[in-house]
């Protein structure tokens, strides 16, 4: 592609240097950092709430008398105590890691395991404290995000794909298998994948701060047809749940890309704002 | 790049990630950071501006859902305590709690003092509610009681009470309080006077339409159902308003406050 090289500024064509760009505005920078560290203790804090009752209900209603369609069990059997994770009709032995695993060395009946929960220890009270705190700093996030990102056209403009992108979805499903990444003009500009990818977290946020306030019980007076539309509380709980575990899957993406795409140079973008875009002869 | 470095680069990835996941606790210093008072003081932040926004939302009064018959939960999850047992309670149940009286005391014009006959002649009022447990499991049951508004209001509180604070026969202990001493085990709850007179807080003698059962409360329970279960006293028999409720147990305004848990369990 010759066009990358005639879209980069005049450089002798032997220099090292590459096209720099400033790719992240300060309040994007600001605030995925805000956003990265929230759902980092949101996603600890709500493991260790998870484990004051290690099951998943759907409807209005649930407790241990009723059907769970997810439990993370510790059983007792002829080998012993072990972990049971059940999902629907089936049911994995996860001894170790879910249901019964080692907590300050000794084995012990818990969901989520010590090493993934904040805090470590099993504190449905200090876990709550974390949760709620971390919960007000990303919902203010997310609003500052937002009102920003919609009135300096950053969503529409950067994030909403145009009909070219839309258009350019099956190869871009090509390239990313083949761990193919865009340069020159095609990386200054987000690929249709990353758009689709950075509005569904954004819907992902809204829908754990819904489904998260459809739990409180004060919420639900204010606002009784958020359970209407949930189905229930539980089915609000099963589906904060649902959600934290494809923002999870978005995380875990989202990493490779970073290290696969250059993690110096993105993880640079994300701080201080400048990008260098990679050439298509850069190597 | 080549495949190799792709395949290392992923690796790393993948390494990279176990290492943040696995030291979670251990990096951020979750734990240390708990125990840290200041920064137990930011946490408990959060817990203010909630209950000053709920306070803001809720300020008409709007009720909680009601469900149908239909929904009742077959077999409602008893709590905490299922039996305060000592030879004072059992002597009421053997006699199925005609002696049992409710006093309401403390900062009223009127003290009330009320046996259980007496509460069932009042104006009552039926409703079937969620429950919801602070551990995250939700029960349906239909409630009978006394509007504790309409107790207070015979009682004449006056204007400078901010809190109905109810002292139950159970004893829950084992449980130290947090960052202390063990205090005294016995349960006790308060709300604000917001909730105290808000319809659906009841001082509940039924459910389901029999009298209540040992395991839910017998003779009298706490309904305030915009907070979660642990609000919901069991075996109360005194209710005292107050200004304040420092000098009382741990000082925190419940058996489970004083254990580290919200005194507005709104959420």
């Amino acid at each position: 592609m010759t066009t990358d090289i005639q879209a980069a500024p005049m450089r002798p064509a032997a220099g090292p240097r590459r096209d720099t760009i400033y790719r992240h505005a300060f309040l994007v920078r600001l605030t995925h950092w805000v956003n990265a560290l929230a759902i980092f203790v949101l996603i600890g804090s709500g493991l260790n709430i998870f484990n004051a009752y290690p099951r998943l209900n759907w409807g209005k209603k649930g407790d241990m008398f009723d059907h769970a369609w997810a439990s993370l069990d510790a059983v007792q059997t002829a080998a012993g105590m072990r972990g049971v994770t059940t999902v629907g009709p089936f049911h994995f032995d996860t001894t170790g890691f879910l249901g019964w695993s080692k907590a300050d060395g000794d084995f012990t009946a818990r969901g989520w395991p010590q090493w993934l929960t904040i805090p470590g220890s099993q504190d449905l009270a200090d876990a709550r404290h974390w949760h709620f705190f971390f919960a007000w700093v990303l919902a203010i996030n997310a609003l500052i995000y937002l009102v920003w990102s919609l009135s300096s056209r950053h969503i529409q403009r950067d994030l909403w794909p145009t009909g070219g992108d839309v258009k350019s979805i099956p190869r871009s499903i090509l390239d990313h298998l083949r761990l193919r990444h865009p340069v020159g003009e095609a990386a200054k500009r987000y690929n249709v994948l990353q758009r689709f990818a950075y509005l569904a977290l954004i819907l992902l946020v809204a829908g754990m701060i819904f489904t998260g306030l459809t739990m409180s019980p004060g919420f639900n007076a204010f606002a009784p047809w958020m359970l209407d539309i949930l189905g229930g509380r539980q089915s609000a709980r099963s589906l904060h749940f649902i959600f934290a575990s494809l923002v999870v899957a978005f995380i875990v993406v989202h990493l490779i890309e970073v290290v696969l795409a250059g993690p110096i140079n993105e993880i640079r973008s994300i701080v201080t704002g400048r990008y260098a875009v990679p050439r298509e002869h850069g190597r | 790049m080549t495949l190799i470095s792709r395949r290392a680069a992923l690796a790393g990835t993948a390494a990279g990630a176990g290492l943040i996941v696995a030291g979670c606790s251990k990096i951020t210093g979750a734990d240390a950071l708990t125990g840290s008072a200041g920064f137990r003081r930011v946490l408990a932040a959060a817990e203010g501006w909630t209950r000053h926004t709920q306070r803001f939302l809720l300020g008409g009064g709007q009720l909680a859902p009601q469900y149908n018959p239909a929904d009742l939960s077959p077999n409602f999850k008893s709590n905490g305590t299922s039996n305060p047992g000592g030879a004072e309670y059992d002597g009421h149940a053997a006699r199925n709690f005609v002696d049992w009286r409710l006093v309401v005391d403390g900062m009223v014009a009127h003290p009330l003092n009320l046996s259980l006959a007496e509460m069932r002649a009042l104006p009552s009022r039926t409703q079937i509610t969620r429950h919801d447990c602070v551990e995250g499991w939700s029960a349906i049951g239909g409630w009978t009681g006394v509007p504790l508004g309409l107790l207070l209001k015979a009682a004449a509180v006056v204007p400078a009470a901010r809190y109905a604070v109810f002292y139950c026969a159970d004893n829950l202990d084992g449980e130290p309080v947090k960052g202390g001493e063990q205090s005294p085990g016995q349960y006790y709850e308060s709300i604000g006077m917001a909730d105290a007179f808000h319809p659906q807080t009841l001082i509940a003698y039924a459910m389901n339409g029999a009298p209540l059962d040992i395991a839910h409360g017998a003779p009298l329970r706490l309904r305030v159902e915009r907070q979660l279960g642990y609000k919901h006293a069991k075996y109360v028999r005194r209710i005292e308003l107050v200004d304040d409720f420092k000098a009382i147990s741990d000082g925190k305004g419940g058996y489970w406050e004083d254990r580290g848990y919200e005194w507005y369990a709104g959420i």
